[in-house]
């Protein structure tokens, strides 16, 4: 839970942004709600300003993905019933469309499309280290998304794409997924690791490397990895290329960033980090949403003073309270209730006080900073979806049905 | 529960941003004061353990936080280095640079020998008796897992070589409920929850690992008993709310958010419940459950560390 006096964001520089950008990138670190976030702009940009809108996640939680449509597993885009808009009271005046990125289903297609011939493709399909590596290349997960990304914005049918990216281990992963791709392919090293092989075998001996990976790791291994490689090198030209070309999309006009964090500690100073290293790639960092922001009454400083007033008073307003029309409860048990509701207010205040800087510091970019007020509960279908929506167009939430318990 | 700190090595584990970390951390600091030699070691080496203890850098070899507390981070080519060296009795030391930069690559590719570095790094250590606990800041959720299996997985890729050979020793320790326990942290949250009840099962299925117990962090505090409700009910209404406000000198609408802050501590409060019920159905009845209160004060640094640890102290 977070809590800023953030200001709400601007609905006419937010629907510019959306206008001119064909690509939204979701960043963020891990559980501060990016894909709900991600969702919620993309339900939000259909609903309001029309044309095709898709939205590619990646490991949306079930209920997110129930709320999408997205009951089955692949690359598949699924298009949102209207009826599921209008059962939310909503006319769209675009088509929301929703996509999963399966990530082993995605590295076959790219294998397919890049390798030199079928016979090839086979044999990289059905290397045994092959599977490992495209479900646990961390780096490649990164690529995918990105990849896949880049993939739908050359089809062209869609005017917005919102993409959800995997939960990295360092968030800045993503932002140098395609030219790490790049290095991989170009570097010596790859070559040279497989040049013995290639050369059956001749002068291995002789090289410490070898040596020494056959004594820790045994041949047997080595000789796979070294299949495997060869393999993979066969990709190189059309992999190098695309990645190439994937990393001009990121630093195109057209794409922008999306920021998700919550003023917590921890997920504060790495959007912080996020945003530096935005910027020092010239990546364009164009909406930060901070989520789960508690209510910007609790920095206010009558409140806070209404708290203590209330605190140091308990006694005597249990007491008149009490002696009220009807009589009220004794005044003891009252008097401890003021006091825990005082109480319970510094406390949140605390946390106030402490994060009101970050949202600060945060919020000073070159675009739209959006909020997301705490809710509880959790969003459960498109209803709730575009209830945050709304939340990040800067219209306070209504109470009610948004979510369920 | 008595049993946490005297074992010798525990995976703290969890969702990203529940608060492994510190958790970890203030283990470590808590064993470190029961007078226990202690390691902590940042599996994922991206400075939240430094910023915890706020202690500066924490290199591979280890850096002495407190008398009897030391931190280091995982670095899996340092591992292979100080494997290659105290275990395969490589003689190439000096000229390993080339290794080192190809290494990356075939951890990458081939499963588990990253993972066999780190968990075989935690295992040395227990096994040397370098430490009487080490506490193990362990990966995310996604990750852990592969970390913990990858003893046994990794006898069915490799096939000979002296990785190989030293799985059974690591094995027999990981497996070993009074030496090896994980822990897993969560919040009262959906995600970290629903993760912390599939990773609990998947440790059972997967891994030898015995789950040693499951920390809920960030609870807070039930703010009224039964009756206290009623009487907060009567209060938060308008009339009582201009009645006090008058009283005290304050506008209503100050009051009321006064009153409305309160209200929505209980809602997050009760939210945080249900995901609670749902952890202790989900990870078993024979599973210590431990709760940590949500820190208003500052939630980071050593201070925090600090409370996190006595509150620990207290719940063991």
């Amino acid at each position: 839970m977070s809590l800023a006096s953030a200001s709400p964001a601007d609905p006419a520089a937010l629907e510019q942004l959306v206008a001119a950008k064909e690509v939204i990138v979701a960043c963020g670190s891990g559980g501060v709600g990016k894909t709900t976030v991600a969702a919620a702009l993309g339900a939000a940009v259909a609903a309001r300003l029309g044309g095709r809108v898709l939205v590619l996640t990646v490991d949306p939680a079930k209920r997110l993905a129930d709320a999408l449509g997205l009951g089955g597993i692949g690359n598949e885009a699924t298009r949102i019933p209207p009826a599921a808009f209008e059962a939310a009271g909503v006319k769209p005046k675009g088509e929301l469309y929703a996509a999963m990125l399966d990530m082993s289903e995605s590295w076959d297609a790219l294998v397919r499309r890049h390798a030199p011939d079928d016979r090839t493709a086979r044999q990289i399909l059905n290397n045994p280290l092959y599977k490992n590596i495209s479900r646990r290349f961390s780096q490649g997960q990164d690529y995918i998304a990105m990849e896949r990304l880049y993939e739908l914005h050359e089809e062209g049918s869609y005017d917005l794409l919102v993409v959800d990216t995997p939960p990295s281990r360092n968030a800045l992963d993503l932002l140098d997924a395609p030219s790490r791709m790049q290095d991989f392919f170009s570097s010596r090293l790859l070559q040279w690791l497989t040049v013995p092989y290639r050369s059956r075998l001749i002068n291995m001996a002789s090289r410490p490397f070898y040596q020494v990976a056959d004594r820790v790791l045994g041949s047997q291994l080595l000789q796979d990895l070294a299949d495997f490689f060869i393999l993979f090198q066969t990709m190189r030209e059309g992999f190098v290329a695309r990645a190439a070309a994937v990393d001009r999309l990121l630093h195109d006009l057209r794409t922008t960033f999306l920021l998700v964090t919550t003023l917590e500690a921890v997920p504060g100073r790495e959007a912080l980090e996020m945003k530096a290293a935005l910027a020092e790639r010239r990546l364009h960092l164009g909406l930060l949403v901070c989520n789960r922001v508690l209510p910007a009454a609790l920095t206010d400083p009558d409140s806070q003073e209404a708290a203590e007033a209330l605190s140091a008073g308990a006694g005597d307003l249990a007491r008149l309270l009490a002696s009220g029309a009807g009589g009220g409860p004794e005044p003891d048990v009252t008097a401890r209730v003021i006091e825990e509701v005082a109480a319970s207010f510094s406390n949140f205040r605390q946390v106030a006080t402490r994060e009101s800087e970050l949202a600060r510091e945060l919020s000073s970019l070159h675009g739209v900073t959006a909020t997301v007020p705490y809710q509880p509960g959790h969003v459960a279908d498109l209803a709730g979806l575009l209830q945050v929506g709304a939340t990040i167009w800067g219209e306070q939430p209504k109470p009610g049905r948004r979510r369920k318990a | 529960m008595t049993d946490l700190l005297s074992r010798q090595l525990l995976f703290v584990t969890g969702k990203g941003g529940v608060g492994k970390t510190t958790v970890a951390a203030a283990l470590g600091l808590l064993a470190a004061e029961q007078g226990k030699r202690t390691l902590v070691c940042e599996v994922e080496p991206k400075g939240d353990l430094s910023a915890a203890y706020e202690c500066g850098p924490t290199p591979f070899k280890g850096r002495e936080v407190s008398e009897r507390l030391t931190a280091m981070s995982m670095d899996t080519e340092a591992s292979l280095r100080e494997y290659l060296r105290l275990i395969a009795r490589v003689p190439v030391v000096g000229r390993i640079g080339p290794v080192a930069t190809a290494f990356d690559f075939v951890a990458t590719a081939a499963p588990g020998i990253r993972e066999i570095l780190t968990v075989g790094k935690l295992c040395y250590e227990v096994r040397e008796r370098h430490y009487d606990l080490v506490v193990v800041d362990a990966s995310a959720t996604g990750q852990v897992i592969g970390q913990l299996a990858a003893p046994s997985g990794i006898n069915e890729l490799v096939r000979v070589g002296l990785v190989r050979s030293q799985t059974e020793w690591m094995l027999e320790i990981l497996a070993d409920p009074a030496r090896t326990g994980a822990v897993i942290v969560t919040t009262p949250e959906e995600m970290p929850v629903s993760e912390a009840v599939d990773l609990a099962g998947r440790l059972g299925r997967e891994t030898a690992v015995n789950l040693a117990c499951v920390v809920a962090n960030r609870v807070l505090p039930e703010l009224f008993g039964n009756r206290e409700e009623e009487v907060f009910e009567k209060l938060a209404g308008r009339s009582q709310a201009a009645l006090m406000a008058e009283q005290i000198g304050a506008s209503q609408r100050a009051v009321s958010s006064v009153f409305g802050a309160a209200r929505l501590a209980v809602t997050i409060r009760r939210d945080g419940a249900g995901h609670l019920e749902r952890l202790r159905a989900g990870i078993g009845e024979e599973v210590p459950l431990l709760y940590l209160p949500y820190l208003f004060g500052r939630a980071y640094g050593l201070r925090a560390i600090r409370q996190v640890a006595e509150r620990l102290g207290e719940e063991l």
